[in-house]
């Protein structure tokens, strides 16, 4: 059979329908490791064949049914395959991505230098090392503790280094398995809810309501402070909450994550705290669950080196699991998630986590600071921008994201005309959600030079 | 390799959440093998705290990983301190120059594209991976004895079913049993129909390496069964008598079968962490979408890439200097193997693998391997892997392996013939 192709126009792409239909004419083909002049298709005809077509041998093993409730790709390489695209449209244009949230400062030398230093030493008899403990090499469990949950009761042994935390939400939702019920923020970095797709915790895609079956989504907007009004929220048994947050920058505030830890509790639920952009506090909001009283017992955080140390291509990361964290039947959460880190994992990469131990050194945390004050300047300039424009605009004090709004349009079509007309690439709102649409996220990585420019092209494009 | 300390305080002993416990992780009686065998060193160690204790068990490589290679990472590493040399997230499917390489260098000879290629953190964690792509209502067989994760990680995803204990087998799993008596190889004939299929050859821990006429039947059961093979050849660099190191050298396998492979064993990256699974673009679900696809799918969303550190240290290793040196280690290696097999044949010890592999399957007939573990640990101070732990096959087996320093296992060799 083959498929006749219908071309859509823009107009059948619209805010309301799947948030990842593209209108663009190049597809990446990663079977032919290539662009490819895309075939329009959203709706196809069958007709009759051709008698030449070879029919294709085809296992008898069922896709699996979770996967195919997935809507698109996963987020970021939509954003990816975006660019490309219009790369090959305007190979003369100078594009600047502020979209996917990728690091661009060189890491500080004392910590690449302890990366090196490990390199080397592998191919010595003293410094060789095989498999390392798959919850990670005790100096950096204990720095880890020591560095960021010092006085909270958080203990070395509570610490599973990881090879990153988007990693290790599939691993803890490995732990939950399929039978939890689980709630998101709403816009909320993607990962969450597909993995619980995947994991088979979710039912359908509701087109009209842009969302899936089972889930409870947590609205935040700009009306209720980015933190949800938990007195309208479904008992769920597993509640991810990312503060600073992805996207809207949003960090809640002790009084706010007080009474979520107060929610989890009453409900028997439990948090999964994703505190990666911690160190970007500008306030005195609480940069771990674990501040809160009472949270070791309904609480997980999971964190990452990446936005920290610019280790986002050298991977390393951690979740702790406080002891004091039960499963209905009084097992520990913790001896779970260390049968899946002993199975389903080996272990961080043992020269990655000697640069996570000089990134915690006094020296290396100083660098690190240095470099996310770096990405803070980077923040405020493009916040003074839209500010300026007279846009409303929300986070950029406690996370290096800037989530814009723009009232009444589609998400994708302002992130569209942005691409085009300033070559600057943003991640449209609704691609975390339907709660972000109407907005845009700018991230604030990016090098200066290219951050400068970018304002400067909003601005043109803004006036 | 040890368990985080899990006593909750008696005084506000911490409150129950009302989340129910996975049931399918209830399912699994133990603790990982390699978990287990690393607890009962340390038990040794502290019983005999002046003990030389040789760790001939869990199959930890232990000779430096060349120089060349080492530089590579090191250069690599200090790169990222430049404006240059500085990346950020890789491609999750891997560098496209590793990719390549592996392709070239692996698979010269057989039909593997690049963009089938998939860079990994390891063969273990691509296991789990793969199953999520399959997701729990997949049928599972596996050989008998073999590597534990592909057991352990099918009865976590949900695959499994129950676990018959007076048989040691979970209900679900087809269980294709290996031994001297059918030559390593199962009886297909007598092998009920599964989705999926865990091979590995060279067989840890059997050592056997299966022929080409084995793996040609192998093909062919599986597309009779419309099933999709996984074929682990993380010790392909050990095949010393011809056998095939792909899958993919037989006829017709790019339509049946994944191939997952790894660094550990190979280049010694087993702290590293590197490794790779291919999935042929042929190979497709019964509905006829791509598994590479899905495959696909979940690399992009429940993964971020292996190290780019250790990427550039794969790239070096399939450099012609780096597959030289490579090459020396895992003679090594196989060397301390013979050194084993020649040690327990001139024992009377009957004792298979071996030739194709860094393992060592030992057979101590009418005896728990459990005990002859034991008695092994308690007399002679040598840690190895008793045959029951891969498997109800593997009882009556000991696992010894080859990875260590030669004086080590010359040291372990004149031990082990005090004792028996």
């Amino acid at each position: 059979m083959s498929l006749a192709p219908q071309s859509i126009s823009t107009s059948m792409i619209s805010s309301s329908s799947s948030a990842f239909l593209s209108p663009s004419n190049l597809n990446f083909n990663s079977r032919q490791n290539a662009w490819v002049q895309a075939k329009r298709i959203s709706v196809c005809k069958c007709v009759a064949a051709p008698q030449e077509e070879k029919i294709a041998y085809k296992t008898k093993v069922s896709r699996n049914g979770n996967l195919g409730k997935l809507q698109a790709g996963y987020l970021f390489p939509e954003i990816a395959r975006r660019k490309a695209a219009h790369m090959l449209k305007y190979p003369d244009a100078e594009v600047i991505s502020l979209g996917i949230g990728d690091t661009t400062e060189p890491i500080p030398e004392v910590i690449t230098s302890a990366l090196a230093k490990r390199s080397y030493a592998l191919s010595t008899q003293e410094g060789y090392s095989g498999y390392g403990a798959e919850q990670g090499e005790k100096p950096l469990r204990a720095a880890i503790a020591s560095t960021f949950y010092k006085d909270l009761g958080i203990e070395e042994g509570d610490i599973f280094v990881s090879d990153g935390a988007k990693c290790d939400i599939s691993r803890l939702q490995i732990v939950f398995g399929s039978n939890v019920t689980m709630a998101v923020q709403d816009p909320s970095y993607p990962a969450y809810v597909d993995s619980s797709v995947i994991m088979g915790q979710t039912g359908e895609f509701q087109k009209d309501a842009e969302k899936y079956g089972k889930i409870e989504y947590m609205r935040c907007t700009a009306e209720n402070g980015f933190f949800p009004d938990l007195s309208t929220v479904a008992r769920t048994d597993i509640i991810f909450f990312c503060s600073p947050n992805n996207p809207t920058g949003a960090a809640a505030t002790r009084e706010q994550l007080t009474r979520l830890v107060q929610f989890a509790k009453d409900n028997g639920s439990i948090i999964v705290y994703d505190s990666a952009y911690a160190l970007y506090i500008s306030d005195d909001n609480p940069r771990s669950i674990f501040e809160i009283p009472g949270a070791k017992e309904v609480a997980i955080e999971t964190s990452s080196f990446s936005k920290y140390a610019g280790f986002t291509g050298v991977r390393l990361g951690w979740t702790v699991i406080p002891k004091e964290l039960l499963f209905s039947d009084g097992f520990p959460v913790a001896k779970d998630f260390n049968r899946i880190v002993c199975t389903c994992f080996n272990g961080a990469s043992n020269i990655s986590q000697a640069g996570g131990l000089a990134c915690l050194s006094p020296e290396g945390f100083k660098a690190v600071h240095e470099v996310i004050g770096f990405y803070k300047e980077n923040t405020d300039i493009i916040v003074e921008t839209f500010n300026s424009l007279g846009f409303k605009v929300y986070g950029g004090k406690n996370a290096p994201y800037v989530w814009v709004q723009f009232p009444g349009r589609s998400s994708w079509d302002v992130f569209s005309e942005i691409l085009k007309k300033t070559h600057v690439v943003t991640t449209p709102g609704s691609g975390f959600g339907p709660g972000g649409e109407g907005f845009i996220r700018v991230s604030a990585f990016g090098h200066r030079g290219n951050v400068l420019e970018a304002c400067k092209r909003f601005k043109h494009l803004y006036k | 390799m040890v368990q985080p300390s899990l006593t909750v305080r008696k005084e506000g002993v911490g409150r129950c959440t009302k989340v129910h416990r996975n049931f399918n992780l209830e399912k699994l009686r133990n603790g990982y093998l390699f978990t287990e065998i690393a607890r009962r060193e340390l038990q040794h160690l502290e019983k005999y705290p002046n003990a030389k204790v040789i760790s001939l068990g869990i199959g930890d490589t232990t000779q430096p990983i060349p120089d060349n290679i080492s530089m590579s990472m090191a250069n690599y590493a200090r790169a990222l301190a430049t404006a240059e040399g500085y990346r950020g997230y890789g491609a999750e499917q891997g560098n496209k120059e590793l990719r390549k390489a592996i392709a070239e260098t692996h698979y010269k000879d057989v039909l593997v594209k690049e963009s089938e290629v998939f860079v990994s953190d390891g063969s273990q964690c691509d296991i789990a991976r793969l199953l999520l792509v399959l997701g729990s209502n997949v049928t599972v067989a596996a050989q008998d004895p073999s590597f534990p994760a592909y057991i352990d990680s099918s009865v976590i995803v949900g695959q499994a079913g129950d676990l018959e204990d007076e048989v040691g087998k979970y209900c679900n799993i087809e269980y294709l049993e290996c031994g001297p008596g059918n030559n390593f190889f199962p009886d297909l004939k007598g092998t009920s129909r599964t989705d999926i299929i865990f091979f590995c050859s060279p067989n840890n821990p059997t050592g056997h390496a299966a022929t080409q006429n084995q793996l040609e039947q192998l093909v062919e059961f599986a597309r009779n069964n419309g099933s999709i093979i996984i074929f682990d050849s993380a010790y392909a660099a050990y095949v010393t008598d011809g056998c095939p190191r792909s899958i993919y050298e037989i006829p017709g396998a790019r339509e049946v079968a994944i191939e997952i492979s790894s660094f550990s064993k190979f280049s010694g990256f087993t702290g590293v962490r590197l490794g790779w699974t291919v999935v042929p673009e042929e190979l497709l679900f019964s509905s006829g979408f791509p598994v590479i696809n899905d495959f696909n799918r979940i690399i992009c969303t429940c993964f971020n890439g292996a190290s780019n550190i250790a990427q550039a240290g794969g790239l070096a290793c399939l450099s012609s200097e780096g597959l030289e040196a490579v090459h020396s280690v895992v003679d090594y290696y196989k060397e301390n193997t013979k050194i084993l097999i020649d040690t327990l044949a001139s024992l009377g010890i009957k004792v298979y693998g071996g030739i194709n592999a860094p393992y060592v399957w030992a057979h101590f007939p009418g005896r728990k391997s459990w005990d002859v573990f034991a008695e092994i640990l308690e007399k002679t101070h040598i840690t190895t892997v008793p045959g029951s732990g891969f498997g109800p096959g593997g009882e009556e087996y000991i696992r010894i392996s080859g990875f260590g320093h030669r004086e080590s296992i010359l040291e372990a060799s004149r031990r082990l013939e005090a004792l028996f």
